[in-house]
């Protein structure tokens, strides 16, 4: 993440390249020959049908998932066969949240968010909870929440201090992992206009795969949709409305996206 | 990324009567917070009238840079000195205001209690968790009774096919350890009690002292810790990590009886495997005790069988094999017992299982003395 005082929007400047990736079980490919970039100040948006390989996607990129062929590049690096060192560096400046939050279950919150920072670096006691706090206030916690243990959190602060936690180390990038499933509508429209803001007080980079609509259209600036095991197409909400594919149309024109298309 | 030569982050500051202006250079980030949190307090210490923050040749500024810049502001304002920040560009300005609604003080900590009153609150935890450990306890050796009751009346109710994986998983997969084991102590336990009759030329006693120390209390003591460990382990741990997921929530709620569904066919199956085992116990223990009577001693195994049939009634093999159903009903509550107690965290998981298996082993033990008593004060 970064304000740099001489930052123009490039649109070029691609911090995550995959080419070619390749990833099955057995007999049965899930993703075939599948290209993806993603652009630096981004939000862009995953969708596809259940079992089209979204979180395997993101498993892959961040290298959770072995993959049979194809390459990544992570903020201009090779990623994927990189040196520990190197990938260490470069983990260093991810932030990822997942589906579940994977909060560390026999820490607080606050423990939590301090974790990585305390990993990698040496700060003052003060200092540490000082930033710790400030991300779970960025977040939209109560300060309440910083000592509770993830186990007396309900869904929507999971996701909440779980995104504390993939921000603690100021990343570059953040991997959402469907951020909005199981909230209300009102906490998942909050989690996008926080995601929003953080992306343009930051300056974040904003991987997000998603099967909410509203998110779509009010906060990804691009969507990919996967289907038939790669990128069906990428673009805005407009070339998705355009694009002529059955899963397409049917996702992007159904009941429930026409009302939001109407709002729009 | 663009990576110029870069400077090392630092906060200059040029003072001119009184009035001091503070300007942050460099990389202003997490990896260089440290550093700057001593420039930020001698900053503080040297700010007398009126600050300025000029912002304008930071090169690049993350959250940790701009908390820094934000306590900076934060604290000389608190002296009552005047500050302002500026030249910052739009970007770094978006941020300073978001981190400036931050909360502003750190809580205050715990205080610490005194050591006494810690070692009595610990000490009461500790009586109030055996109370509440006994009343659990009972809670579900009560639902298991009633659902066995249930079962008696409706045999239908029986989960047949369940106490049969149960019996195959605790009981039959256990018999390889069980008999080496046994083998082993039954081995020991001749060796050394040989070694020990052998200058009063009592080696013969040998039998009568494996014989009636395994058929009597090793061989039941020894199957139950064994499975206290193996499957009263697994068995908290089973019904943990459901608890974990909600899937004990979810029986509840479709109708049924957790005590029915999970504990009782458990129990049952180590009700019915314990005895078993023990039986597998006493002879692995017995054939031990034989190999070496015949191979240290030169006792042969058909003197050895002779002498076991003065040494042993039918009367002290039961004294073992009546105490196995008793202490699988102890491993099976106790497993249930703390199974039931795990909550959210891996850790608590990790715990429950650790006292499931101390609290079964040290009550098995306990069980085994007081049936001691008992068959010594009915003389049999």
């Amino acid at each position: 993440m970064a304000v740099r005082k001489t930052s123009v929007p490039v649109k070029s400047e691609t911090v995550i390249r995959g080419r070619g990736i390749t990833v099955g079980f057995g007999e049965r490919k899930i993703l075939e020959n599948l290209d993806i970039d993603v652009y630096r100040g981004e939000i862009l948006g995953i969708v596809g049908a259940s079992g089209t390989g979204k979180s395997v996607l993101l498993r892959t990129i961040l290298g959770l998932q072995a993959k049979t062929a194809g390459s990544v590049e992570i903020l201009g690096q090779p990623y994927d066969d990189a040196e520990p060192a190197i990938r260490a560096k470069i983990d260093q400046r991810l932030g990822v949240l997942f589906q579940q939050g994977a909060l560390f279950s026999s820490l607080s919150v606050l423990q939590n968010v301090e974790f990585p920072i305390r990993e990698h670096l040496k700060l003052s006691p003060r200092l540490m909870e000082e930033l710790a706090r400030l991300k779970i206030d960025l977040v939209g916690l109560a300060p309440e929440a910083a000592d509770r243990l993830p186990s007396e959190l309900s869904g929507g602060m999971i996701k909440r201090a779980s995104l504390a936690r993939a921000l603690a180390l100021d990343p570059d990038i953040v991997f959402l992992d469907e951020p909005t499933s199981g909230l209300d509508p009102i906490g998942a429209a909050e989690f996008d206009a926080l995601i929003a803001t953080l992306r343009d007080t930051l300056g974040l980079t904003v991987f997000m795969v998603t099967h909410d609509l509203d998110s779509l259209y009010t906060v990804c600036d691009r969507i990919a949709v996967l289907g038939d095991r790669h990128v069906l197409i990428e673009g805005t909400i407009k070339d998705m409305l355009a694009f002529d594919h059955p899963w397409v149309q049917k996702y992007f024109r159904g009941a429930r996206a026409r009302r939001l298309e109407e709002q729009a | 990324m663009v990576v110029a030569a870069e400077a090392a982050a630092h906060l200059e500051a040029s003072d001119s009567d009184g009035q001091l202006r503070l300007v942050p250079r460099g990389e202003w980030t997490l990896a260089s917070a440290s550093a700057l949190e001593g420039e930020i307090e001698k900053a503080v210490a040297k700010a007398e009238r009126s600050v300025t923050v000029d912002l304008s040749d930071v090169d690049h500024i993350d959250t940790a840079g701009g908390w820094l810049i934000t306590r900076l502001e934060r604290e000389i304002g608190a002296k009552g000195v005047a500050v302002t920040v500026e030249g910052g560009s739009d970007n770094v300005m978006r941020l300073l205001a978001a981190l400036k609604d931050a909360e502003r003080e750190l809580p205050p900590r715990k205080k610490r209690q005194s050591v006494v009153v810690e070692l009595l609150e610990g000490i009461g935890r500790g009586m109030y968790g055996a109370v509440s450990d006994a009343e659990a306890g009972l809670n579900i050796l009560g639902g298991v009774a009633v659902g066995f009751l249930k079962a008696l009346v409706n045999p239908s109710r029986f989960r047949i096919t369940s106490v049969v994986f149960h019996i195959d998983r605790a009981g039959l997969r256990a018999v390889p350890i069980i008999s080496l084991m046994s083998l082993l102590i039954g081995a020991i336990i001749a060796q050394q009690s040989a070694f020990q009759l052998r200058p009063f030329g009592a080696e013969v006693y040998v039998v009568d002292l494996v014989g009636v120390l395994v058929l009597r209390e090793l061989g039941v003591l020894l199957t139950a810790i064994m499975i206290a460990g193996r499957s009263g382990s697994a068995f908290t741990a089973e019904i943990g990590s459901m608890k974990m997921r909600e899937e004990i929530d979810a029986l509840d709620v479709i109708g049924l009886d957790v005590n029915e569904v999970l504990v009782l066919p458990r129990i049952l199956a180590l009700v019915i495997a314990l005895p078993l085992l023990t039986v597998v116990a006493d002879f692995a223990a017995l054939v031990g005790g034989g190999l070496v009577s015949w191979f240290y001693v030169g006792l042969p195994p058909s003197a050895f069988i002779m002498r076991l049939r003065d040494a042993v009634y039918v009367s002290t093999f039961w004294v073992g094999i009546i105490k196995a159903p008793f202490m699988a009903l102890i491993i099976g509550i106790i497993a249930a017992t703390e199974g039931f107690r795990v909550q959210g965290s891996a850790e608590s998981l990790g715990a429950r299982t650790t006292s499931s298996v101390v609290k079964a082993i040290f009550m098995v033990i306990v069980v085994d003395g007081l049936f001691a008593i008992y068959f010594s004060a009915v003389s049999y």
